[in-house]
């Protein structure tokens, strides 16, 4: 049975000029152990979709699915004080900015020890324990010392480890990993990556990574999701989507990475993500997309086959990238 | 911190002179003589006139008068009243337990009922009961004291009669004052009935005098709540799986607190100004009524040295905040 089963996902948000469908229709399956990475510039709808599996949208947003289970139990239907138990203890989430996430008025070891009595009941010494012990487990330098110190006291590499200490303290099944290493210097980003593989390695915890970072997928993923304005418009295995990307887009941001671009200036994809007033019809990419025809400005596309990456395109790229 | 706390004593000084010479001034711009209107309808001689005025000393020329009422204030002397001929710190400090209770119950009224106030308006941001309970602020917020106050005595001690128009405590009882505050001698006295008393004599002046602060205090939680609802950091305390209850009470309203608190120590300098004007309605024997009735009589050093102990206290308090704001707020006490 896989861990996490979504089906058909939709959030679309009461705003002021209308409803706006930020995600539309993402699947998603996650076994134990696995890490899947989900990729996609901003405003795609990624780190919306494991919002909402986490229940932290806004009230003004409507989530829907034909399946959101956890375990083969159905999140949906869930009373909120039963998925709030299973919220911080089996699935957790870090998030992209550290320090803004993490409460300024309380120590570290405070925030980290909250969810150690909330889900697990510890006693004041077995929590202290226990957070230090998590703490080392995250790689804190001299825990002893940062266990009460309060965020403004730490760097954003620290407060990301005390965030993913927090997260892994009730050994989660699955971690959800929002841009974990955006806001941090690019030698720490490796380090927080490294730590979560190899919390996945000890604890056996499913991962789900959530990036715009090619080479981020490339170093951490098994598989990987392509989302493009809360459509998934690529699925395949991280090996297979850097050897023959099919969609446009993919093809397009793989040959963007300055690694493999050649010549003096990076080709760049024109235009940007649509958002609620000027999604186009037919395919959403068809407006920054070099194969667009008739077809795909007036129809929306379909879902081919695992062989051509699942992807969602009336014209998939069928030869691999150079 | 002891520097921190040094350099804001050490910046009362000036503030203090300036308060000296407003207090000073200011009783003086009034038209009117304290010596006429001690003699009231009886009239004067113009003799006997110039003869109280010299002794009073008021018949100098007014630099002088400063010069001297700023000795006497750095030996410790306030002045005598020129009317009972009493100190005037005397006097201040008999009527100023009557006050600080008046004051005490209106700022834990305002800050009990307008904290979660402003909790549960942020919280329910856009519904009927946050328009209903924002709007009532801001009728409270722009009520006249003394019409609101004129007000609530014809309904509830004239219409209803559920409570006593005035005073501290009905006159059948009588007791020494040990502490000051009627609530604690009425206890202490063990007359029966006392405390009922005291506590229905001071309910309408507190809620008068907590009307503005109150919805100062809503309204101040309000936008502070939902500045911190939409942190990042409360979606991490949602994400851990903690309850609403935890989440809005400990992380949202703790960050909220900080701006608040600053908010409630501005509230003390408008609850002491307040309750000169509801001591009056109320005939509240404290050093609001007393500082109205020495305007009247054009007692100066009463004024003065009235004007002066108020602004001391809203200072000290103001200070105690700024302390209080450190222990809060962990980025202050680091530094």
């Amino acid at each position: 049975m896989a861990l996490l089963e979504i089906r058909n996902l939709s959030v679309e948000f009461d705003t002021t000029s209308g409803p706006f469908r930020a995600v539309d229709g993402v699947d998603l399956t996650v076994d134990p152990r696995e890490v899947v990475a989900i990729v996609g510039e901003s405003g795609s709808g990624k780190s919306v979709a494991m919002l909402a599996l986490m229940g932290l949208l806004p009230d003004g947003a409507t989530v829907t699915a034909d399946r959101l289970t956890f375990e083969g139990e159905d999140l949906q239907r869930m009373p909120a004080r039963q998925r709030r138990q299973v919220i911080g203890r089996d699935v957790s989430m870090i998030f992209q900015d550290p320090i803004a996430s993490l409460n300024p008025c309380f120590t570290a070891g405070f925030q980290i020890g909250e969810v150690l009595q909330a889900h697990l009941g510890l006693g004041r010494r077995q929590r202290r324990e226990r957070t230090l012990e998590l703490l080392r487990l995250v790689g804190m330098p001299e825990p002893e010392r940062r266990i009460d110190a309060f965020p403004h006291q730490l760097s954003g590499g620290m407060s990301q480890r005390v965030l993913i200490a927090m997260a892994i303290a009730c050994r989660p099944k699955l971690l959800i990993a929002d841009e974990p290493t955006t806001a941090l210097d690019v030698t720490i980003q490796a380090q927080i990556l490294d730590l979560l593989l190899q919390l996945r390695d000890e604890t056996g915890m499913a991962l789900v990574l959530i990036t715009h970072d090619m080479g981020v997928v490339a170093e951490t993923a098994e598989r990987v999701v392509v989302q493009y304005a809360g459509q998934q418009v690529e699925r395949q295995s991280v090996r297979g989507l850097f050897r023959a990307p099919h969609h446009p887009y993919t093809h397009a941001l793989l040959a963007a990475l300055p690694e493999r671009a050649e010549g003096g200036r990076l080709p760049a994809i024109p235009g940007v993500v649509p958002g609620q007033g000027d999604r186009p019809a037919g395919c959403l990419f068809n407006p920054r997309c070099a194969r667009a025809d008739a077809l795909c400005r007036s129809v929306a596309p379909p879902r081919l086959e695992p062989a051509l990456g699942e992807a969602l395109c009336h014209h998939p790229v069928r030869e691999p990238l150079a | 911190m002891f520097g921190f706390l040094l350099r804001r004593v050490a910046f009362l000084a000036p503030t203090f002179v300036g308060i000296t010479v407003v207090a000073f001034g200011f009783i003086r711009i009034l038209p009117g003589d304290p010596v006429l209107l001690m003699a009231g309808e009886r009239g004067l001689t113009p003799e006997r006139h110039a003869e109280l005025l010299h002794q009073l000393g008021f018949d100098r020329p007014i630099w002088q008068q400063y010069l001297t009422y700023l000795g006497n204030l750095l030996q410790g002397d306030l002045g005598t009243s020129i009317i009972t001929k009493n100190p005037v710190l005397g006097e201040f400090l008999t009527l100023f337990p009557a006050t600080v209770e008046l004051s005490l119950c209106a700022i834990f009224l305002a800050v009990a009922l307008g904290v979660p106030a402003g909790v549960i308006a942020a919280v329910r941001r856009g519904s009927l009961l946050e328009q209903a309970m924002m709007g009532t602020a801001l009728v409270g917020y722009s009520m006249p004291i003394f019409w609101w106050g004129l007000l609530l005595i014809i309904l509830f001690s004239g219409i209803l009669h559920w409570t006593p128009v005035s005073g501290r405590i009905s006159l059948i009882y009588f007791f020494e004052p040990v502490t000051g505050f009627m609530l604690i001698d009425a206890l202490l006295s063990g007359q029966e009935g006392a405390f009922g008393s005291a506590l229905s004599h001071l309910i309408l002046p507190s809620i008068v005098l907590a009307t503005i602060p109150l919805a100062v205090i809503a309204r101040q939680t309000r936008s502070a709540m939902l500045e911190v609802l939409g942190e990042d950091y409360i979606r991490t305390a949602r994400a851990k799986g903690l309850s609403p209850l935890r989440v809005i009470g400990l992380h949202a309203l703790r960050n909220a607190l900080i701006p608040v608190i600053t908010t409630i120590g501005l509230q003390v300098g408008v609850l002491l100004a307040g309750a000169i004007l509801t001591e009056t309605i109320f005939s509240w024997p404290g050093v609001g009524k007393w500082m109205v009735d020495s305007i009247f009589r054009r007692d100066y050093p009463a004024v003065q040295g009235g004007l002066l102990l108020i602004a001391g206290v809203v200072m000290v308090v103001n200070l105690v905040v700024d302390l209080l704001y450190g222990l809060i707020n962990p980025r202050i006490r680091h530094q």
